[in-house]
């Protein structure tokens, strides 16, 4: 009874969008009730993000098809100032906060309180402490927001949201990017928002979190809304992890890890005394004096909050930490004093970072060029001319090894999907032949199918006798595929677990700096 | 069964990676228009086509250079001073010293690449923008410059050296009423580029590669022929191919090959593209960049020396403003001031428009102001029509 008092605030209406070879958006209709949290869910390139830039006006009246009605009333949206001004405010995965500039002044950037022609300082500061303390968070509206931390800067932006009076807020995937305490710490905000009556969309491939805190779930697939509770209620049960994953992959998921038994190999990779020094303040310590042995035929997970140091030790191994590093590293027997990323390749090394788009691709190179740019100078004539056969010949062997869904090995990789694009960086490793492959994230922001698809590639690389060291913030991930787990809090190792005696509440007890014996 | 849909794919995309170009051309070919109408047809001439080319050169060549400086995400604003200094530095030694042509030249491409390896050391080792470095290098160079000359100019040069400028490919049978060399010339080279073609098609075929039909392929041969044929008739009539254009030939031959053939050229880009992924995939950033600088270096003492030939003296001015006409050059062909993008073919073509502009409003009569106002104008109308094309994709 109550549900249908509940009013529609916003609907979209066989919404259609079409880039050029591709039908992006199929007649794809949405519902969004006042108040509510309704979780859009979907695999990469379902549509999702394609959906929201249609309702912000990224994508601007005319270049689709459809209605999107607004408490009833037909809008149109040439650019986002116009579709905040009508109350709707979107929040992207890549955050858009300007770093140099402090708290108060990104959160009133373009939306600045004037008094004649100067900016009204008082009036902002009023404001920003109010806000700051609806979103929950404890910071000076006069930090910089370079000094803050992921998980805050995610609440700043839906502070500036508040500020510009949205009334509906689009969330794109927001807990990507955080630890499970800050994830909580947000979930609970958004509640807290819906309570006072925003009604607010949520990306999300956490399931677990879209059962948590979703009153209503939309499913698209391949650019199409497949099923909607605000609908088939009555008809359909969405309200379990398996039968989402049924209607978001169009089969049904039976388990989410392929375990494999593993048998462990020869030693490979150790590390001794290894320390790490803080980028700027020379006399902190990231990681102190930490011995770390790594073993073929594993894969061993490490596991820790964000800022544990657990991406530090990754990129100091693969030299590109941006401080000093000191220790020995030891590969096959022979020791040495820290690597360049060049030798770190040269003898198998590689990393895969946890952000593909920054630091693992050009976007702008195709991905043929994307896929051998580590091993080009192997692919040459004379160690000059690069064998353009040859090249294309080994692009398209682990383009299609990987199962990568592109048109031509020509696309530009900013046009592949997150699971295509994750996979393509994957491609580029393995071309090197590596044997120790560190995984940063390896499945964020990718959708269940092509984590699975990533899952099972990384067990044939471990059967094939590779060692894998996956570190990831997702526990059921390190839990599901990891043969051993190492557990880190403020740079240092706090458990190292055979997988048998590892579980949730286990990692999460030393992953935040809890000691055996209950000491701490 | 995939194929046809991929044999389209395959002509859209090639079409589309060289959709600017064909606008180049349009574009050039509306220039031309233009200027021929406004100077009731004195443009279009023979002898002032050879000039035009010639013009051309020294912008060409130092424009190659940058294209790569510019991919790679960085600027040079000391081109000009390199231009000058260069060219100084060989005109004085033979003036003065009476060195040979051939040691004066060497002896200015290698000021060139030492000035390369200073600025590239320290934008590359000493983490110093290159904004910086070369504006420093752009008073630094120019003061050497006018510390060598004393403010005089230097001159005469030997015959051999202004040849470089200004001579032609001799004659082969001087009763010829046409130019034969260049005549034999051109058929070799249109001969050349058929046959690489064919034969990178069969070997594209042979490894069951998607090529081309083959109705295609022989357009666009036949399209390529036909402008390497329309670009040297002129010169076939008049009095043949200038050794500069020989030169411009052989480095826009050298800089495609080593841009899109070696893996260093494909670091210069992936560096412009992303420099954060090019470090995290071993790319050595530093002596990538240190070599884009070396061989600017190389190609603007190389401009500075065909300039010099051109004028058959050098003086304290000599290449003063010239970096805008080489940046807007290589930017006008397609090259992103943002680095990634960009192409060599593109920086010689973008090179003839800048000095067909430069050439038509000479024949007009337009005064130098003028002509500053309408280039400057015409880079940043380039650079706009450029976004709102890419924004409209």
């Amino acid at each position: 009874m109550q549900e249908q008092q509940t009013k529609i605030v916003l609907e979209l209406q066989d919404i259609t969008k079409r880039f050029p070879g591709v039908l992006a958006l199929d007649n794809v209709s949405f519902k969004l009730r006042a108040g509510e949290i309704h979780a859009l869910v979907g695999e990469n390139g379902a549509g999702k993000s394609t959906l929201m830039k249609v309702l912000s006006g990224i994508y601007p009246k005319g270049s689709y098809s459809g209605t999107i009605l607004l408490h009833g009333t037909p809008v149109e949206f040439s650019d986002i100032k116009e579709s905040e001004q009508h109350g709707i405010a979107v929040i992207y995965q890549e955050l858009a906060l300007v770093p140099y500039l402090t708290v108060r002044q990104n959160l009133f950037l373009g939306n600045e309180r004037r008094k004649g022609l100067r900016i009204n300082d008082i009036e902002e500061y009023k404001l920003a402490q109010k806000v700051l303390e609806r979103v929950g968070i404890n910071v000076s509206p006069d930090a910089h927001v370079i000094d803050l931390g992921i998980g805050q800067q995610q609440l700043i932006e839906i502070a500036k949201a508040l500020l510009k009076q949205a009334k509906i807020l689009i969330l794109d995937e927001p807990t990507a990017a955080l630890n499970e305490q800050e994830s909580e710490n947000l979930l609970e905000i958004i509640r807290e928002l819906s309570k006072e009556g925003v009604s607010l969309v949520f990306i999300s491939h956490k399931l677990e979190e879209v059962l948590s805190i979703a009153d209503s779930i939309t499913i698209l697939r391949d650019g199409r809304s497949i099923v909607s509770t605000v609908d088939d209620d009555k008809t359909v049960n969405l309200w379990s992890e398996k039968n989402i994953i049924k209607y978001m992959v169009g089969r049904p998921m039976e388990q989410r890890f392929p375990r494999e038994p593993h048998n462990r190999g020869d030693h490979i990779l150790s590390l001794r005394n290894w320390t790490l020094y803080h980028s700027e303040r020379k006399d902190r310590t990231i990681i102190n004096n930490l011995s770390l042995d790594v073993f073929t035929g594993e894969v061993l997970g490490i596991a820790g909050l964000m800022g544990s140091g657990r991406t530090e030790l990754a990129t100091s191994i693969f030299g590109t930490y941006n401080g000093i590093v000191t220790g020995e590293i030891e590969i096959d027997g022979h020791s040495s004093g820290p690597l360049t990323t060049e030798a770190c390749i040269a003898k198998g090394i590689v990393y895969l970072t946890e952000d593909r788009k920054n630091l693992g691709l050009v976007l702008n190179m195709s991905v043929q060029e994307n896929s051998t740019l580590a091993v080009l100078g192997r692919l040459t004539r004379h160690g000059l001319v690069v064998d353009s056969f040859e090249e294309k010949k080994a692009a398209r062997k682990y383009c299609e090894e990987l199962t990568i869904k592109t048109p031509s090995l020509e696309q530009r990789a900013m046009n592949l999907s997150g699971g295509n694009q994750q996979k393509l960086v994957l491609a580029k490793w393995i071309m090197v032949e590596p044997r120790v492959l560190i995984l940063d994230e390896p499945t964020r922001g990718i959708d269940v199918g092509a984590k699975f698809e990533i899952y099972k590639i990384i067990n044939r690389l471990i059967e094939r006798g590779m060692a894998v060291i996956m570190i990831s913030s997702e526990l059921p991930e390190i839990l599901g595929m990891s043969d051993r787990i190492i557990v880190f809090h403020e740079g240092q190792i706090r458990a190292d677990l055979r997988h048998e005696e590892a579980d949730p509440e286990k990692v999460m007890f030393y992953a935040t700096g809890g000691i055996e014996n209950g000491k701490a | 069964m995939e194929k046809p849909d991929s044999v389209l794919l395959l002509v859209r995309e090639q079409i589309e990676r060289n959709l600017k170009q064909y606008m180049m051309v349009l574009i050039l070919g509306g220039i031309w228009l233009i200027f021929t109408i406004l100077t009731g047809g004195l443009f279009f001439t023979a002898r002032n086509y050879t000039n035009l080319l010639q013009q051309t050169a020294y912008t060409a060549i130092a424009a190659m250079g940058v294209v790569l400086v510019i991919v790679a995400g960085h600027i040079d604003l000391s081109i000009g001073s390199v231009v000058g200094l260069a060219g100084a530095v060989a005109a004085y030694l033979q003036v003065y010293h009476g060195m040979p042509t051939f040691i004066a030249i060497l002896a200015a491409l290698l000021v060139g690449a030492l000035i390369g390896a200073w600025q590239g050391y320290w934008i590359s080792y000493r983490n110093i923008p290159a904004f910086i470095v070369t504006l420093a290098g752009m008073t630094l160079f120019r003061g050497i410059l006018i510390y060598i000359t004393q403010g005089q100019t230097i001159s005469p040069i030997w015959d051999s050296f202004s040849a470089i400028g200004q001579g032609y490919l001799p004659k082969i049978n001087n009763a010829c009423r046409i130019h034969d060399s260049t005549l034999y010339l051109t058929v070799v080279v249109v001969f050349l580029y058929n046959i690489l073609q064919v034969s990178f098609y069969l070997r594209k075929q042979r490894n069951l590669l998607i090529t081309l039909p083959g109705a295609l392929q022989f357009i666009k041969q036949l399209l390529v022929s036909i402008a390497i044929i329309f670009f040297s008739g002129f010169l076939i009539l008049y009095r043949g191919i200038p050794y500069s254009i020989i030169l411009v030939f052989f480095v826009a031959l050298l800089y495609s090959f080593i841009a899109t053939k070696t893996p260093f050229g494909r670091y210069v880009y992936a560096i412009g593209g992303n420099r954060e992924a090019a470090r995290y995939s071993g790319i050595n950033i530093r002596k990538v960049n240190f070599s884009i600088f070396v061989s600017m270096g190389i190609l603007a003492s190389l401009s500075g020396v065909v300039f010099t030939a051109r004028l058959s003296s050098a003086a304290a001015s000599t290449g003063q403003g010239f970096e805008l006409d080489v940046i807007a050059s290589a930017i006008i062909g397609g090259a992103n001031p943002l680095g990634g993008e960009g192409t060599i073919i593109g920086a010689l073509l973008g090179a003839l428009i800048m000095s067909s502009i430069n050439n038509g409003m000479s024949l007009m009569n337009m005064s130098a102001d003028i002509q500053m106002i309408c280039k400057g104008l015409v880079l940043l109308i380039a650079v706009w029509f450029d976004l709102s094309t890419k924004n409209r994709k």
